[in-house]
């Protein structure tokens, strides 16, 4: 793959596989496991390339296992790759050379890197004494990334006192305490609510929007994607099935729309096979899927033929077409 | 936070073995046979309380324990070698103990008066300086089994294959001199003896060939060093990452 000096992070013909034993159950089971070990290879990511831009903010896809983790953990040089390449800034992950890992954070769910008795500030002055930030810098940086994360007395309790939202506002703020312009989440925003979730993903928007950092990011949580993720890579069984603009995954995906109508009286099915496939029917709201070259037309006869008091176009969610996808295990 | 305050108190006295040890042997009036009487041994084992108070190392323990909840992922991802963050974190620790170990010796001595004694500044030094290179070799072992982790994921079952030897060659027990010739030239050829041993003896004032303990000290340091780089470069290839 021809390095182009503009891309970032090259990723090109990138495989990992797990060395794994089962085991069967019982005592022989168990005899078996430890004399006679049957070991084999499983496919965790199978021969993906990318590349991506500084600046992007790219959304991994993915059901639980397809390997979409293992991927942002050797693009961050967590694990080494079984075999291809890795590019980042010029440097291979896996060496994790000081240069390198200055430029980049990692964030997993809530895998703490706070220490669990103290509170978060005393962590941040230790990452800022690792990180070589002078208090100065480091006191600058905390109450700037604080502010942006809506974060105050939460840095002076300690952690293990704190909601599990205040908990992951203040890991990210050590995770970002060195202005890492490389930024790896992995789910962000696992177990927070709505709320929480909300404000994890402003901040993120306006940490890319204020430094120009790149962030790849999963998430089980399709709202994160949406709201952050103008670019998406899906990948399925270890392997790339998508690599482009949300928009345009969810029109290859879903050529209808959703009309929602709500009626003046209620109406039988029969009445509305003629103009798309019903999704659902509930005594005066109908909700049918309608093909896009088709759309003008039926809200037009819908409107003619029935009593409407309300009428909703809408695509379908993002989530339930890529969800589908995935049980389908289809591949573009 | 009460009771972290009490947890620090218990954790410096969780050390007493070596007065367990000194209570058993002048009770049965056997020190005579290990060349010592019961004012030399009362030295030795209070020199070797102090002494194991800043030369113990549970670094296998907190690496297999962030190893396997995925908390070692984020140090790795640092410019800190994570092994120099558990170094800090015991460096701390032995400061934090610092004043239990002087309570505790001053308290001996109030129960044992007749086996007070000053060491002199070169043996303070030296003993201090021996204290140090025994945790730096103690760490070194630790970190190697610790670094098994990377292909066992429960590297605390082979801490066993040393805390046994541990336990009986440094002489936590009982003095080396104790131990018939043949033994004692076995166990001096392992790097047991210069962890409690070597250092107590320093500080007891009891007679000791310095110049050879410390290039033994020296020496084991300079083995295990390129020693755990290796292991640790070796195995974290094999890094997956797991409960993360």
């Amino acid at each position: 793959m021809h390095n182009n000096p503009s891309d970032l992070i090259v990723v090109d013909q990138l495989s990992k596989y797990y060395r794994v034993a089962n085991k069967q159950p019982g005592f022989k089971g168990t005899l078996k496991h430890f004399f006679d070990r049957k070991t084999y290879d499983v496919p965790a990511v199978t021969d993906i390339s990318f590349k991506i831009s500084p600046g992007e903010v790219v959304g991994f896809l993915g059901a639980n296992g397809a390997g979409k983790t293992t991927l942002l953990k050797m693009m961050c040089g967590l694990i080494h790759p079984s075999s291809g390449l890795v590019d980042v800034g010029g440097f291979s992950p896996q060496r994790r050379q000081t240069a390198f890992l200055k430029q980049i954070t990692l964030v997993m769910g809530q895998k703490q890197q706070l220490i669990w008795d103290l509170p978060p500030m005393d962590s941040l002055y230790v990452n800022a004494a690792v990180y070589g930030l002078s208090d100065h810098e480091a006191k600058v940086r905390i109450n700037e990334l604080a502010e942006m994360l809506e974060l105050g007395e939460e840095l002076t309790r300690p952690v293990r006192k704190l909601s599990l939202g205040q908990r992951m506002k203040s890991e990210i703020l050590a995770a970002l305490l060195h202005k890492p312009s490389v930024l790896f989440l992995d789910e962000p925003t696992l177990g927070l609510d709505v709320n929480a979730q909300a404000r994890v993903r402003s901040f993120l928007s306006e940490y890319n929007k204020r430094t120009g950092a790149t962030i790849l990011l999963t998430s089980h949580y399709m709202a994160d994607i949406t709201a952050l993720c103008p670019r998406v890579i899906c990948i399925h069984k270890g392997k790339l099935f998508y690599d482009g603009d949300l928009d345009s995954l969810a029109n290859s995906l879903s050529p209808s729309r959703e009309v929602k109508v709500e009626l003046k009286n209620p109406c039988a099915s029969e009445q509305f096979k003629k103009y798309g496939a019903i999704q659902d029917l509930n005594d005066r709201f109908v909700c049918l899927l309608v093909s896009r070259d088709k759309l003008t037309d039926v809200v037009s006869n819908l409107l003619t033929d029935f009593d409407i008091i309300d009428l909703e176009i809408s695509d379908p969610p993002i989530d339930q077409l890529i969800g589908e996808l995935f049980i389908k295990g289809e591949v573009n | 936070m009460l009771e972290y305050r009490i947890e620090i108190a218990l954790w410096a006295l969780s050390g007493v073995l070596p007065f367990i040890m000194f209570s058993l042997w002048s009770q049965n009036d056997v020190g005579n046979s290990f060349g010592l009487n019961d004012i030399g041994l009362a030295r030795y084992f209070l020199s070797a309380f102090l002494v194991r108070q800043f030369s113990v190392v549970w670094v296998v323990f907190s690496f297999e324990e962030d190893s396997l909840s995925g908390r070692l992922s984020p140090y790795l991802l640092q410019p800190l070698h994570p092994l120099l963050r558990y170094v800090a974190a015991h460096l701390a620790e032995q400061a934090t103990r610092l004043p239990f170990a002087i309570a505790i010796a001053i308290t001996f001595f109030i129960l044992n008066p007749s086996s007070f004694w000053l060491p002199s500044l070169p043996q303070l030094f030296l003993a201090y300086l021996s204290t140090h290179f025994a945790f730096t070799i103690a760490f070194l072992l630790q970190s190697l089994v610790a670094a098994l982790c990377f292909w066992t994921e429960k590297s605390s079952a082979l801490e066993r294959l040393i805390f046994v030897p541990y336990l009986f060659l440094s002489g936590l027990l009982v003095p080396l001199s104790a131990f018939p010739s043949n033994v004692l030239k076995l166990a001096m050829l392992t790097p047991f003896p210069y962890l409690i041993n070597f250092p107590a003896k320093i500080l007891s004032g009891m007679p000791v060939d310095i110049f050879n303990g410390f290039l033994a000290q020296i020496l084991w340091i300079s083995i295990l060093v390129p020693s755990v780089k290796i292991l640790w470069k070796l195995g974290v290839k094999r890094y997956t990452a797991m409960g993360a």
